[in-house]
């Protein structure tokens, strides 16, 4: 039994806009699982309908081997959302949102598992703050901990790390590693690519409403070219390298197939007399993999 | 465990957090409808004491009191359904309810029962409050609870629906102030509709909030512009009507689920 399946979920919203075309994908129990995307890919969409937030117009979507639909109060029970917006009541303390977010999923005297939930988090001395006194960093911690309270087996994070600081972003995934190596299932949407090939063990990517990629993270990552030149440079780039590139600034990025295309790439600089600084020579990321399957798409 | 038991137990969370909800405001909430009620009994009662005519040995401040309590209730029943949805629409918090097992039927009782104990504790404050200028008198106390419980119920209800349908607090307060109040004021709380022209007093007999006050009104003085058991059966058949589109609402995930 998976732990989340789409099968063919469909999603055409009533503007006529159709934010997902047939998405299939399977979340193993125990896996930490990528889904990313371009803003309008659809992943918010995806996780809207996982969560019962919308309607699928057609498929099927389960939690655990509950339909969401037809066995909505199994399926939600199995899940714990942690949602991209930073949202939260201002009538009540920390302690007082998560004892009614417990109460709603029927766990009752939940004050154990509160507390350690305070203390992964780093809020134990907010416990009796009113919400509206928290920063924003520590109001996503919140929300995190409202997602955990009722011990949900699968975990999805939508975004969780969007504008919060450094330190949030480790005490985060220390905790959330730590629930995967327990055994929760844990759903990742970022931006944050890096953290997404360091965390996820499996990968997919949408791009307007379709998977475009669906791969073990190590796969994805062996699947395009394999070493990339970074270096700095204040000229032009030659029109030959120009198109291959990726400049962001002074930064340059050029992909290569293997060692001999890297002595290409140098000797076309040298020839054109480019100038660089801090040159680089790596092995590509997943954020050089994600807009290469991004880029291909966009062809015909 | 059976399914009413099931509903009952999903409801509990959310009624306690409701009621905490409009408690941790109480002076907003409570104490402040209170002081409007005491200060329409204070002007109305100075204003048109002589001026109309009521039931006979009851004087006007006596035939107020049951009006503005009940007329308190009612807003008051409304305004905590809707503001506690519309609010929690707004803000984007209502996401950590949707996200929980718990069924339309649970949803409604909360919203529902919440709406009812604010509703009935400021009717409790005003009364306390202004029996003090004029004690209205206790025919039957029965009456007085159904006709309380009965109207905050119903208008708890139209709260949810009102909540569930706005997107923006104006909307609220465009239903609350076009529908709401007029239908408020125009039901025989400042008056007998017996002292109404012909057409208005027919006019007030299609307003089901005459039916709540005249029935809570019969419930202190034993007399009535109405039966009691008329208008049991009008706010009784209109509580199940509301209830009826609140639950259809709800199950439907009408402005809730897209």
């Amino acid at each position: 039994m998976s732990a989340i399946s789409f099968q063919q979920v469909e999603k055409t919203y009533g503007s006529g806009v159709r934010a997902l075309g047939g998405v299939t994908f399977d979340v193993q129990p125990g896996e930490f699982f990528g889904l990313l995307g371009p803003n309008g890919a659809g992943k918010t969409s995806l996780i809207s309908i996982l969560a019962g937030l919308a309607r699928a117009t057609r498929g099927k979507v389960t939690v655990m081997g509950h339909d969401v639909v037809d066995d909505y109060a199994a399926a939600r029970k199995s899940l714990g959302i942690v949602p991209q917006e930073l949202v939260f009541d201002p009538f009540f303390s920390v302690r007082e949102t998560l004892r009614i977010q417990s109460g709603y999923f029927g766990v009752r005297n939940n004050d154990a598992w509160i507390d350690e939930l305070l203390a992964s988090l780093g809020l134990a001395d907010k416990a009796d703050a009113n919400m509206r006194q928290l920063s924003g960093g520590m109001k996503r911690r919140v929300l995190v901990a409202q997602a955990l309270v009722h011990r949900p087996p699968v975990i999805v994070l939508d975004e969780p790390t969007a504008g919060v600081d450094v330190e949030l972003r480790q005490t985060l995934w220390q905790f959330i590693a730590r629930l995967n190596r327990e055994g929760h299932t844990v759903l990742l949407t970022t931006h944050y690519l890096e953290e997404a090939e360091a965390l996820c063990q499996r990968i997919a990517m949408l791009k307007l409403g379709k998977v475009v990629a669906l791969q073990r993270t190590s796969e994805l990552l062996a699947s395009t070219a394999n070493t990339m030149l970074r270096f700095k440079t204040d000229h032009a780039l030659p029109a030959s390298l120009a198109e291959r590139a990726r400049v962001t600034g002074r930064s340059a990025q050029v992909s290569a197939r293997d060692p001999a295309d890297v002595e290409a790439v140098l000797a076309q600089l040298r020839e054109a007399g480019v100038p660089v600084e801090d040159l680089e020579i790596g092995r590509a990321d997943l954020e050089d993999v994600f807009l290469s399957i991004m880029t291909a798409e966009h062809q015909p | 465990m059976s399914s009413t038991r099931i509903v009952l137990a999903g409801a509990q969370p959310l009624f306690r957090k409701e009621v905490l909800r409009f408690w941790k405001v109480a002076f907003q909430t409570v104490a402040a409808p209170v002081l409007t009620a005491v200060m329409y009994l204070l002007v109305f009662g100075h204003a048109l004491t002589g001026r109309v005519s009521v039931y006979d040995g009851v004087s006007y401040v006596q035939f107020l009191i049951p009006g503005l309590v009940m007329m308190s209730v009612l807003q008051n029943a409304f305004a905590n359904s809707s503001s506690s949805l519309i609010q929690s629409k707004v803000t984007g918090n209502l996401v950590f309810l949707l996200v929980t097992p718990l069924s339309p039927a649970a949803w409604f009782l909360a919203y529902t029962g919440a709406a009812i104990v604010r509703g009935m504790a400021v009717g409790a404050g005003v009364m306390l409050v202004t029996a003090w200028f004029a004690p209205p008198g206790l025919a039957n106390a029965l009456w007085i609870l159904v006709f309380g419980f009965l109207g905050a119920a119903m208008m708890g209800t139209l709260g949810l629906i009102a909540g569930l349908w706005a997107e923006k607090f104006d909307q609220l307060a465009a239903f609350q102030n076009f529908i709401i109040m007029p239908m408020t004021f125009l039901s025989g709380v400042f008056y007998s509709v017996h002292s109404l022209p012909p057409v208005w007093h027919v006019a007030s007999r299609l307003n089901p909030f005459f039916y709540m006050i005249d029935g809570f009104r019969h419930g202190f003085f034993g007399v009535s512009d109405v039966s009691p058991w008329l208008s049991l059966g009008v706010v009784g058949g209109c509580f199940v009507a509301v209830s009826a589109i609140a639950l259809s609402l709800l199950r439907s995930g009408y402005k809730l689920r897209h």
